[in-house]
């Protein structure tokens, strides 16, 4: 559990180095970094599923990012903020932390009572598909209708995006 | 610098040629067994657009769109949405949405679980296609920035 922590640690580095940092190049290989964490994560969890779809969506946005963003020239802006928005941040901050701790503490143990529905899908999902992967038995047979859901998202977001940046028909 | 020359070095260019098909295979084995091992239509579908996106930036524009132009991409997409919608309408025949009518076969053989081997191939299609799409229309053809460095 110890690896799981240090790991943890180190994604929070990473995302905050993203944020602060000023070149945007250095700035989206932190990003990686945190991608590659949350990885590792996944393989330490288990969930091999996960983990490559994290790695390889992970090295298509990397891709995409750096392409889009190499050849642009931007600089961050240094903007003078007020030094009492770092008091209320704080106190934000403090807040929400006192907050999370009150709602982490009732949760139950990491993974313990198996829930009602997760033990019949666990049970049940080789005998009734006869598929190996029981992560592909449940979200392509007991709930085929969610990932119909989730591929409908993907293609209005795919739709969405060519709408913005087509070729032709735009207005000079 | 020399002329300018469509992708990347030479040394680029002569890997390319023999990871690129490695990437393709290795996406199709994750697609295909999808329902034995870990991986699926998703991460399958990305890894294949994957291998699309190496060539592109290997070889330039032209010679990767020849192989996979941008029209064949969003019929290739909507093809495997289509898919993926009949294959859960396939299943009203034997009463309700998605229901897994196709024979089901044996644990750990490549042709068992019905409808799960198609459901992937068709979330491969979509995913593979659609992401593929995004990566032209955002890394390639960036119109609005260059319309606005030439009218400076």
């Amino acid at each position: 559990m110890i690896e799981l922590h240090l790991i943890l640690f180190l994604m929070i580095i990473g995302a905050v180095v993203a944020m602060e940092i000023e070149d945007l190049l250095s700035s989206i290989i932190a990003l990686g970094a945190v991608g590659m964490g949350l990885t590792l994560e996944f393989l330490l969890l288990r969930a091999p599923d996960l983990a490559i779809t994290q790695l390889v969506v992970e090295i298509l946005s990397l891709i995409i990012l750096i392409k889009a963003t190499v050849s642009v020239d931007i600089q961050a802006k240094k903007t003078r903020t007020n030094p009492y928005y770092f008091i209320f941040a704080l106190l934000f901050v403090a807040v929400f932390l006192w907050f999370s701790y009150k709602a982490v503490v009732q949760l139950p143990a990491f993974g313990q009572p198996l829930m009602k529905m997760g033990g019949q899908y666990i049970a049940e999902a080789a005998k009734k598909t006869s598929a190996a992967n029981i992560v592909a038995a449940i979200i392509l047979d007991f709930r085929g209708y969610d990932t119909l859901g989730e591929a409908t998202i993907l293609f209005t977001s795919v739709i969405g995006v060519l709408a913005v940046l087509r070729k032709t028909g735009r207005k000079k | 610098m020399k002329a300018k020359e469509a992708g990347m070095s030479l040394i680029v260019k002569r890997i390319t040629k023999i990871t690129v098909s490695l990437i393709f295979l290795f996406g199709v084995y994750i697609v295909l067994h999808g329902h034995l091992t870990p991986g699926g239509g998703f991460a399958g579908g990305v890894i294949i657009a994957l291998s699309f996106i190496h060539l592109v930036l290997a070889f330039g524009k032209e010679i990767a769109l020849k192989k996979f132009s941008e029209s064949a991409a969003s019929l290739t997409e909507s093809l495997g949405g289509l898919m993926f919608l009949g294959v859960g309408l396939l299943g009203l025949l034997g009463g309700y949405f998605f229901l897994n009518i196709l024979p089901h076969g044996k644990t750990f053989d490549l042709f068992s679980s019905g409808i799960i081997v198609l459901c992937n191939i068709a979330i491969f299609l979509k995913v593979g296609a659609g992401l593929f799409s995004i990566f032209i229309a955002m890394a390639i053809l960036k119109i609005p920035l260059e319309d606005n460095q030439e009218n400076k």
